[in-house]
């Protein structure tokens, strides 16, 4: 059976210069803090990639703090930073976030409120999932107590893509560091870190096709950073760790593809994506599209509510047509839970479940929208009866 | 057939799923999410919807090169087993949970939304036989389960499989050490999975709370107080709070519940035994209502307590003649009816105890 793959926000397949890239790197040895000829030229592979993921990024190379993936990386930037403020000054203990963020920001958050005495202050967003630069600057305006602000730059489950750099330079008015998770947006949309005014952004490589387990954190020199990790001082002492050299030169020649392609690829899927949004739209009756409209979306995201449907059952009726698409959040056990994203945007618990993520990539084609749209109005139909088959049992 | 196995992440249910796999048929595999807020820890053996458990099924389905999937019907387990278990109790009585679970949640709710999404049967790991709508016991006859699914009706056993029932425990876990299921050596759950604790009467107090009584003998003398009719159970000699046995020197049991007054009555061994029994809700297993009187065995507990009967349908109600007392017989719980044979007893059908 021929699959569509349409799950690229979960993880996208490597490009082939980044594996050849890696592979290069992993049969060479070496650790990059040695002194000798194979750790010198193992520091001389990461030192060009760190250099490489800057230069695409719109970073210096002394901002790049290589991580294991885009939790450590979230995870370090918020408790992190928010540590080093509250040791600057012992009032500085708010966190100001969004209810959309990713798990790895929300329950980094919520530790530091139970562990460690942090206030949070959750920013409003618009049916659409956007956040306005105007209630960041009543919050900024309100208190006096916040370590840092942390806003996505663009949401993984529906797509929506955050006015970045407006809210940073509120932020900046204030003179309080903002963190970004932009894991969803490299790639895909312009990622600038220095036009954009934060002061720590999140990087993971799969979610662009370089390697999983590998990231980054894009931290400005004059943001203090108290580390997770603590050993050998490697990464300007923020992250202690022998370096994973191979990720890293993997990610840079991912970062170096989309980046260098990143127009091209965002019209082609863009474009992908309109047919299928427009084709769902046409042939199913009660859908809704989420999440915001033209330039403010992610180019290859199309995220659906089918009213009445269980969303996994849906999802499950799709794998069994080779359709390999996604509800957005799942927890570890699998059992689906009413996106909170979703829930934020003011959508009810029932219409959260029966939610599709499609979010298209870099080898999607035709094919796999023709796919999706043959088979989606039947399975659509046939979730609904389910639904009504399972809610008609008596009590 | 496209089939869906619900697969606890046991070894019984894992064997199901294989030998469905190995028949040729299309299968899924689907672990019922039961717990609202699901342990991220085993504690002990127990429980059946436990994360851990639902990693088990999903390694078990990767093995077998299934699909699988993780459905949640935590609310209507709260609704239709728990909360039904609990208000049970508080009414003097001793349900069954495995049965309701069963009946109202694996070969229903989960059945008619395997129907509706194309699925043609639900195979289960239980241990039973069911041939042309005929279910008997398993092959093993201390692991038999016929006695919980014996409330299904011809329709909802119409679309169920039961894949392992011809073959002994042991043997099974055999063959999922062989096909390398990690499973093979996981302990049997035994209690009840959603009491991890297996403190009944903490469970049940916690949710049913201090209703005092009283535990009088048969002349009526008060001989303790207690804190709520559902801490026992009828047949019960433990946990009486009474001193020492009865006037004869024979250890006395609960021999009646009193909901209403809070009453526990106590009396000697001989006061529990039953000649007759009368079924509510009765169910056919072969769709057709008794027409007469029909020689039966009948059983009242998952394990034990059978006796030779005669069984009538009249007004809607089963009414057995007990050939051989019962004893500890409770309301609210389930009585099957089998008829003996050599080669596995046949289940007739079933009732609920209510009197």
């Amino acid at each position: 059976m021929r699959t569509a793959y349409l799950d690229h926000a979960a993880t996208t397949p490597m490009h082939p210069a980044a594996i050849e890239a890696m592979t290069a790197i992993m049969t060479a040895g070496g650790n990059a803090s040695s002194l000798h000829t194979a750790g010198r030229t193992a520091r001389r592979r990461l030192e060009e990639a760190r250099e490489a993921l800057a230069h695409q990024l719109g970073a210096r190379p002394s901002e790049v703090i290589f991580t294991a993936g885009g939790t450590e990386s979230d995870n370090l930037a918020v408790k992190g930073i928010f540590w080093a403020r509250r040791d600057s000054s012992a009032q500085l203990c708010r966190i100001v976030t969004t209810p959309i963020e990713h798990h790895a920001v929300l329950d980094a958050v919520q530790w530091l409120v139970e562990h460690e005495g942090a206030e949070v202050t959750l920013l409003p967003v618009d049916a659409d999932g956007a956040v306005s630069p105007e209630a960041l600057r009543a919050v900024l305006a309100a208190h006096d107590d916040i370590a840092l602000v942390s806003v996505m730059w663009a949401n993984n489950e529906v797509g929506t893509i955050e006015p970045i750099a407006e809210l940073a330079s509120v932020a900046a008015e204030f003179d309080v560091p903002m963190h970004s998770d932009a894991i969803q947006a490299i790639g895909s949309v312009p990622v600038d870190f220095a036009a954009s005014g934060l002061s720590a952004l999140s990087v993971a490589a799969h979610k662009f096709g370089g390697p999983a387990g590998v990231g980054a954190l894009l931290l400005r020199r004059d943001t203090a950073c108290v580390p997770l990790l603590h050993g050998g001082g490697q990464e300007r002492d923020v992250r202690s760790g022998t370096p994973d050299v191979a990720g890293a030169v993997g990610m840079a020649a991912a970062a170096r593809i989309v980046v260098d392609g990143l127009d091209a690829h965002a019209e082609r899927i863009g474009a992908l994506r309109d047919r299928l949004v427009a084709g769902v739209l046409a042939d199913i009756d009660d859908v809704v599209l989420n999440g915001a409209g033209g330039a403010d979306r992610l180019p290859g995201n199309a995220h659906f509510t089918f009213r009445g449907c269980e969303g996994d059952a849906l999802l499950m009726l799709l794998d069994a047509k080779g359709i390999e698409c996604s509800t957005g959040s799942a927890c570890t056990a699998g059992v689906a839970q009413p996106s909170h994203v979703l829930i934020a945007m003011g959508a009810d618990p029932a219409s959260a479940r029966g939610s599709l993520r499609f979010s298209l990539g870099h080898n999607s084609s035709d094919a796999d929208v023709d796919a999706v749209l043959e088979v989606l109005p039947a399975a659509v139909e046939r979730a609904r009866q389910a639904a009504l088959a399972s809610a008609g049992l008596g009590r | 057939m496209r089939v869906l196995v619900a697969m606890s992440g046991g070894v019984d249910s894992s064997v199901a799923a294989a030998r469905m796999v190995d028949a040729g048929h299309d299968v899924v595999g689907v672990h019922m999410a039961l717990s609202a807020a699901p342990g991220t820890l085993r504690t002990g053996s127990r429980g059946c919807c436990s994360k851990e458990d639902a990693g088990d099924a999903r390694r078990v389905a990767d093995i077998l090169e299934i699909p699988f999937y993780v459905w949640d019907f935590a609310d209507r387990f709260k609704d239709d087993v728990i909360d039904d278990f609990v208000e049970s109790y508080a009414r003097g009585e001793t349900p069954n949970p495995c049965v309701r679970c069963n009946e109202r949640i694996k070969f229903s709710a989960l059945a008619a939304r395997a129907l509706a999404l194309g699925f043609d049967a639900v195979a289960t790991g239980h241990y039973a036989r069911l041939e042309d709508g005929r279910l008997r016991r398993a092959v093993d006859a201390d692991k038999d389960q016929s006695y919980v699914l014996g409330v299904l009706t011809a329709q909802q056993l119409s679309h169920a499989l039961f894949p392992i029932g011809d073959t002994p425990k042991p043997q099974i876990r055999q063959e999922a050490a062989d096909r390398g299921l990690a499973v093979a050596e996981k302990p049997d759950s035994h209690d009840i999975c959603f009491i991890p604790s297996g403190d009944t009467r903490a469970f049940l107090g916690a949710r049913i709370g201090v209703r005092p009584g009283a535990v009088v003998d048969a002349g009526g003398a008060v001989l303790a107080e207690h804190d709520g009719v559902h801490g026992f159970t009828i047949g019960q000699r433990k946990g009486l709070g009474i001193a020492g046995p009865g006037p004869d020197g024979q250890p006395r049991y609960v021999t009646g519940i009193d909901a209403e007054t809070g009453t526990v009555h106590v009396g000697g061994a001989a006061d529990l035994e039953i000649h007759a029994l009368v079924g509510e809700r009765p169910v056919f297993t072969s769709g057709v209502p008794f027409d007469g009187p029909v020689e039966c065995v009948v059983q009242v507990r998952a394990h034990g307590g059978l006796a030779d009967a005669v069984a009538e349908l009249r007004d809607g109600l089963l009414h057995i003649d007990l050939r051989a007392p019962l004893r500890g017989v409770a309301p609210g719980q389930t009585m099957v009816l089998y008829r003996p044979d050599a080669d596995g007893d046949e289940v007739l059908g079933s009732a609920t105890i209510a009197r």
